[in-house]
């Protein structure tokens, strides 16, 4: 589903992406993991069209990224603040991206009425909470049923109830055979929901395994471990 | 298509936007008081005329850049969506001024036309929207070309301050220098490189008209005297919309988010 | 009784007889030999209809009356009326198409060294000159119209010219489309009353070396350059309306070596300059209104003891400017609306004093393409910075006493 090649990207003179390769293919969640700067934002960000890479190029459904828009069509993206207007009112959020969008996507109201946006409709994105303008943009991710979606820190700062009702919806899409891609820390999150890491490190993709796989090298029991004794042993590999 | 789909929420959102009530409602006070407080209908167009050149290309700009600031990860959601860049740009410019330009006709609109319209009142408020669509368009170029919001504001401040005042000292300066040289020409082809004197001009062959004819220069005596200053004026304050509205264009077109 | 009644009937007949039979010309018969056939006293009288003749000479005192407007028609052909004898009258005709000429001044009606001539109620139309009067005395020009089609200064002549005149009234006339609406040259003790002069070609009225004349609620407007006055001693100008003369030289009125004279209760509106005087002498200018003016007042610094009083300034461009650091004028009691003094003690009279003479426009004085930066932040700017500290402007132009609210005259 989507095909990585080879991806640099230069900001001045800081190096984001050094030849980054990926394939994604679908019914994957896919957890983008790494520490600050290590360029998993920009390579989300260079998928979705956001950042123009300086070389190498992308794949989207077989569709080269190239700055034409329609790919994205597939592609429903929730960022990790909240971003919409603070005038607008939810129900008018919600309307526009229906507008955009087109009118023959598929509307998910189960997931509507699961995070309680309707109760929400009528209030001004400024008037609302960080974990309530999170549902929100959750919301509008899943919405219209494209198939690949990117999640940027999916359950920060969502409430417990809702947290669980997004994790439960990546699973049930991941079913449907929709690819998946999230960005986040929590590792006892990605450890429950991913079935692929891949893990970036100063601009270049570090490791890319299944969960499985992880396990069965590292001989560790949990996904903290695995990934400790990783950095552990390129650390010293460093040294010598 | 898209850019009216995504103008329409635009507009939704900076109409709904406090500080574009609070500009209006200001506007309508001081247009308001001037117009009712003073004797003569004519002499409050000419200090409404000093509020249109100062005060709406500085609200436009300040306004225009903390917008775009403000806008930005809403423009990035956006633009994750299938839909083009320029649709997206051309959605926040028209919607942003706009709604400025909509805000200044009715402050200021209002009571000169409660009034009953003065002289020189339709080419007051033609001046104010096209000076609105230009310090919007500065202000878009200014945020496209930085990334840091303080660094925005403050070149659009000494945009603003460079062409309402320093402009035109630099001007006074030069018409000194060279004050033994003819300068009609001159001074025709420097009024076009600022909007706020092409306005200005604008109103004044409308509300200055005896005392400009009383030039003896021919150059100067035909754009002053005729149609053909109204044309040029407005002329060059149309490429003053386009000009930076392209360039910023071009950058959000190539800008990393 | 009865002798008495008798000697007057007899006088009455004699009376009669004295002033005259009436002749009819009818159309197709000719005024001219009507006029020749005529005697003193007579009343010619002309039916409507056109009459092709010009050169019709009028060398004895008599009336000649058009009933119904008759159209005399010259076809171009020299001039059309000639005056040659005191006590004439000509009343109600058209009389159209002149003669065109460099070399000679041709006139629809010319009336030369006479006194007591009428010309009333006639319309002039296409004419070089309209009514031409030289040497003449003591006439009245009432009630006529006269309308040309001039388009070049040297190729056109003057609705009502004078030249070497003498008490003569001009009077309701209506004058449009010459040279100059009403030309004075060396007439003296004239007065002309309630005449419109509007879209002549260059002056609505001009005058030269016509002392002791009074110019009174008369219009002039949209004249190429509005109105003249030079070389001239004593003259009245009362409650006349200059309008909207504009151009690169036009003035509402130029005045030009005039002394002892009173410019009083006119009415300037959208003028270039309003007035414009050099080497204007004793002048008193009081109780005018001048209205969106690009400059209301002129002076050169060669005008001296002039009193300049009592005048509404609003809405001008610039009020009042002169080339001359020094000043030898007299401001007092204007209402400036310009003026941003106080008036604590309510006496109407403002507690600071208003210095008509801004900076700025002594900056376009000097620079004349400055204008450009006309209203700008920049020249608002400096002429606060001048009013507050006079540096450039002439120290003692300055009202010590502005009005606060509009005079009423």
């Amino acid at each position: 589903m989507i095909k990585i090649e080879n991806l640099k990207k230069k900001f001045d003179k800081n190096e984001a992406l050094k030849g980054v390769s990926l394939t994604l293919g679908e019914g994957t969640v896919a957890a983008v993991m790494g520490p600050n700067g290590s360029g998993k934002t920009t390579m989300l960000k260079c998928i979705l069209g956001l950042v123009k890479a300086d070389s190498g190029s992308i794949y989207v459904n077989d569709c080269h990224v190239n700055g034409e828009c329609e790919y994205r069509k597939h592609i429903g993206y929730m960022p990790q603040y909240s971003c919409f207007p603070e005038n607008l009112k939810v129900k008018e959020v919600m309307a526009m991206i229906k507008d955009i969008r087109g009118n023959n996507c598929t509307y998910d109201e189960e997931l509507l009425e699961k995070l309680k946006i309707a109760e929400m409709n009528d209030k001004q994105i400024g008037q609302l909470s960080g974990g309530m303008k999170q549902r929100v943009s959750s919301a509008a991710a899943f919405l219209f049923g494209g198939d690949i979606i990117i999640l940027d820190e999916p359950t920060a700062g969502l409430d417990p109830v809702s947290s669980e009702i997004v994790k439960n919806k990546i699973l049930a899409e991941k079913a449907k055979g929709k690819l998946i891609i999230i960005t986040s820390h929590i590792v006892s999150e990605v450890e429950a929901m991913a079935d692929r890491i891949i893990y970036m490190l100063e601009g270049k993709i570090y490791f890319d395994s299944t969960k499985d796989e992880l396990y069965s090298t590292t001989g560790k029991g949990n996904l903290n471990q695995a990934i400790a004794s990783l950095i552990e042993t390129a650390e010293s590999e460093g040294k010598n | 298509m898209t850019t009216l789909k995504i103008l329409k929420y635009v507009l939704y959102d900076v109409l709904r936007s406090k500080m574009i009530i609070i500009y209006t409602l200001l506007l309508f006070a001081i247009s308001f008081g001037i117009i009712y407080t003073g004797k003569d209908v004519s002499k409050a167009v000419i200090s409404l005329l000093n509020i249109v050149l100062l005060v709406v290309p500085l609200v436009s700009i300040i306004f225009g850049t903390i917008h775009f600031y403000n806008s930005k990860e809403f423009m990035e959601m956006l633009l994750a969506m299938p839909v083009k860049r320029k649709n997206i740009f051309w959605a926040e410019y028209a919607g942003l001024s706009a709604a400025l330009a909509a805000g200044f006709v009715l402050g200021t609109g209002l009571p000169l036309l409660l009034y009953g319209g003065a002289k020189g009142s339709f080419y007051l408020l033609l001046s104010g929207v096209f000076l609105t669509f230009i310090f919007t368009a500065l202000a878009f170029l200014a945020s496209v070309i930085n990334k840091d919001k303080a660094k925005g504001i403050g070149i659009s401040l000494v945009v603003w301050f460079y062409m309402s005042v320093i402009f035109d000292a630099l001007v006074l300066v030069l018409y000194f220098v060279f004050s033994s040289y003819p300068l009609e020409k001159a001074t025709i082809i420097v009024s076009a490189l600022n909007p706020v004197d092409l306005a200005r001009i604008l109103i004044l062959l409308k509300l200055d008209v005896s005392a400009l004819m009383g030039y003896t220069g021919a150059t100067l005596q035909q754009f002053f005297g005729s149609a053909f200053g109204i044309l040029f004026s407005m002329g060059f304050l149309f490429l003053w919309v386009l000009m930076p509205t392209l360039l910023a264009l071009s950058v959000f077109n190539r800008k990393n988010f | 009784m009865n002798k008495i009644k008798y000697i007057l009937i007899i006088l009455a007949i004699t009376a009669l007889n004295s002033f005259g039979k009436e002749i009819i010309v009818n159309p197709g018969e000719s005024i001219k030999s009507a006029v020749q056939l005529s005697v003193k006293g007579d009343r010619v009288i002309v039916k409507e209809g056109l009459y092709k003749e010009a050169e019709i000479l009028i060398d004895k005192p008599i009336e000649l009356i058009g009933e119904g407007y008759p159209t005399i028609d010259g076809f171009s052909k020299g001039e059309i009326i000639i005056i040659r004898s005191d006590s004439v009258t000509v009343k109600g005709f058209y009389v159209n198409n002149s003669g065109f000429s460099g070399m000679r001044d041709y006139a629809a009606i010319r009336i030369e060294d006479s006194k007591h001539c009428n010309i009333l109620s006639n319309k002039l139309i296409n004419n070089y000159f309209g009514i031409y009067l030289a040497g003449c005395d003591s006439c009245n020009v009432m009630y006529n119209e006269a309308a040309s089609n001039a388009v070049t200064e040297s190729s056109s002549g003057n609705g009502i010219h004078l030249w070497k005149c003498s008490y003569i009234l001009v009077k309701n006339n209506t004058l449009t489309g010459h040279r100059d609406g009403i030309y004075f040259e060396f007439a003296t003790f004239s007065r002309a009353e309630n005449n419109s002069s509007f879209n002549n070609v260059r002056y609505g009225l001009h005058f030269m070396f016509s002392h002791n004349d009074e110019y009174v609620n008369n219009v002039f407007a949209n004249n190429g350059a509005g109105v003249a006055v030079m070389y001239t001693k004593n003259v009245k100008m009362y409650n006349n309306r200059f309008e909207f003369n504009n151009g690169a030289n036009s003035y509402g009125l130029l005045l030009k070596e005039i002394t002892d004279s009173y410019i009083e209760n006119n009415n300037f509106t959208g003028n270039t300059v309003g007035i414009y005087s050099e080497g204007g002498t004793r002048l008193l200018i009081a109780g005018n209104e001048f209205n969106s003016n690009g400059y209301a007042l002129k002076m050169l610094g060669n005008c001296t003891d002039d009193t300049v009083r009592g005048n509404n300034f609003s809405s001008n461009t610039f009020d009042v400017t002169t080339n001359s650091s020094r000043n030898s004028n007299l401001f007092m009691g204007n209402y400036w609306d310009k003026y941003k003094g106080y008036d604590l003690d309510k006496n109407g009279t403002g507690d600071v004093p208003y210095r008509p003479v801004s900076l700025f426009s002594k900056i376009v004085e000097e620079t004349p393409e400055a204008v450009f930066l006309l209203r700008s932040f920049v020249a608002d700017l400096l002429d606060m910075a001048e009013r507050v500290v006079p540096v450039f402007t002439p120290e003692s132009l300055i009202d010590e006493t502005p009005k606060m609210n509009r005079v009423i005259n």
